[in-house]
């Protein structure tokens, strides 16, 4: 289908898209990559009376590595951090992660904050952000700017703590502690496909940190117990996430997924299979 | 830049290598301006949200779906479609390849999955089946079961490496 008419702005500044978010707040939506924006406005399930570009946002474009974190500001692309060769030392599970999402044809336009505020429930971007304790900044009109914990951010399916009138400004990835080690795995009908699970892992002598994706209606993160206690902590989990049965998998399947893989994925090291 | 609903805004592009202008409602999908207003009828345009990988083109020569593009948004940018391959009628080895390993029956699928190509092979000129599997992934083709393509690439990548080592040992004989 063609999307419904609306107006167009290729915002040149920061200043001039919140100003127009501002203004026009549940009535606009900002255009990043478009990788799933353009699909709903195709498909008219989105009809904003306003789209905001950032395209051309050069402030918005900016990677930073400063105080413990990776900032990732609205407008980059998930191509530039494949691309970028220190990710692997800076955010390794992030690094492990990009090559899971869609295609290389769509991440050379999706964004990592337009995932982040579409709010797939089997993202993997907003998996990593969720497991690694991440922030998303947000800014609207007149300095207001708030720094929410992943964790609070992602509220349900597609949905987020983001009010109509706030800008995702950028996304903090934690860099990586020293000690802890990182790994990904998902399982897909196909390679690209949504994820059926998708699990995160951050694990130390402290214990694992295990991040679940594609299964309740937002990434959910948790610390398991290692040894002995694992297997019962990794069922409770699974139980816990409200799995539902769709055309692609079982409850049970999913549920199924998470005790093994993860138990896997925890003791197995070569376990987290690159793409 | 600011465009109501209802304006047609005049946008300037340079298409396969030659500056063309036209006109786009801001709701107009890229690959539907280069189809109607363009004339680049190679660009094929299937599912509209994504996931056939049909109307692939080069933005800037990066691979990207013109479905999930404005328009307006490819105003001065670069976009290469299927029909810059051929040079004087004649084919490149990319499409010559396709054609040998029957690598396309309907080939609607086709120019997007060679624009993907052409991309992927600069950015991984020797890649195995693994990958190249990978890179078809962002694709849909309904006839061929992808074994004919995937052969067809492999081989074009070869044949590649295999001309620029040719070249390299020319290159250093007359070195010497």
């Amino acid at each position: 289908m063609k999307p419904a008419s609306f107006d167009y702005v290729r915002a040149s500044s920061k200043r001039e898209v919140l100003q127009l978010l501002h203004e026009h707040g549940e009535d606009a939506r900002v255009l990043a990559g478009g990788q799933s924006l353009m699909a709903t406005l195709n498909m008219r399930l989105t009809q904003p009376k306003l789209v905001i570009d950032i395209n051309r946002v050069e402030e918005l474009r900016s990677i930073r590595n400063e105080r413990g974190h990776l900032a990732v500001g609205a407008a980059v692309r998930q191509v530039e951090l494949t691309d970028r060769t220190e990710l692997a030392t800076e955010v390794p599970l992030l690094a492990q992660a990009l090559p899971w999402i869609g295609h290389f044809q769509t991440r050379n336009r999706g964004t990592v904050c337009g995932s982040v505020a579409h709010a797939d429930p089997s993202a993997e971007i907003p998996l990593c952000l969720v497991t690694l304790g991440g922030i998303v900044v947000l800014e609207s009109l007149q300095g207001k700017r708030r720094e929410v914990p992943a964790a609070d951010f992602f509220q349900g399916l597609l949905t987020t703590a983001r009010q109509p009138r706030e800008l995702i400004s950028e996304v903090r990835f934690p860099l990586a502690q020293d000690g802890t080690e990182y790994r990904f795995r998902e399982i897909a009908m196909r390679h690209g496909d949504f994820a059926l699970v998708a699990l995160a892992l951050c694990l130390s002598d402290h214990g694992a940190r295990l991040g679940v994706g594609g299964v309740a209606d937002r990434p959910v993160a948790q610390t398991l117990p290692l040894g002995d206690a694992l297997p019962d902590a990794l069922n409770t989990l699974a139980w816990s996430l409200g799995a539902q049965s769709d055309v692609h998998a079982s409850a049970a399947y999913r549920r199924q997924l998470i005790r093994e893989l993860g138990r896997r994925l925890i003791e197995e090291p070569s376990h987290a299979r690159p793409r | 830049m600011h465009a109501p609903a209802e304006q047609r805004c005049d946008i300037e592009l340079e298409l396969n290598g030659e500056t063309r202008h036209g006109s786009a409602e801001p709701r107009m999908q890229l690959c539907d301006f280069l189809r109607h207003e363009l004339g680049a009828t190679g660009v094929h345009v299937g599912c509209e949200h994504g996931v056939c990988g049909a109307c692939t083109v080069l933005v800037d020569g990066i691979a990207s779906r013109s479905c999930l593009m404005l328009a307006v948004q490819a105003d001065g940018r670069r976009i290469d479609t299927v029909e810059s391959l051929a040079r004087d009628d004649v084919m490149n080895d990319l499409q010559q390849a396709f054609n040998r390993h029957h690598a396309l029956q309907c080939g609607f699928c086709t120019s997007g999955i060679l624009m993907s190509c052409v991309e992927f092979l600069q950015r991984e000129p020797t890649p195995d089946e693994t990958r190249v599997r990978d890179m078809l992934s962002g694709h849909l083709c309904r006839c061929t079961g992808y074994t004919g393509i995937v052969r067809a690439v492999l081989e074009v990548a070869e044949q590649r490496h295999e001309g620029e080592s040719q070249q390299q040992a020319l290159e250093n004989r007359n070195d010497v």
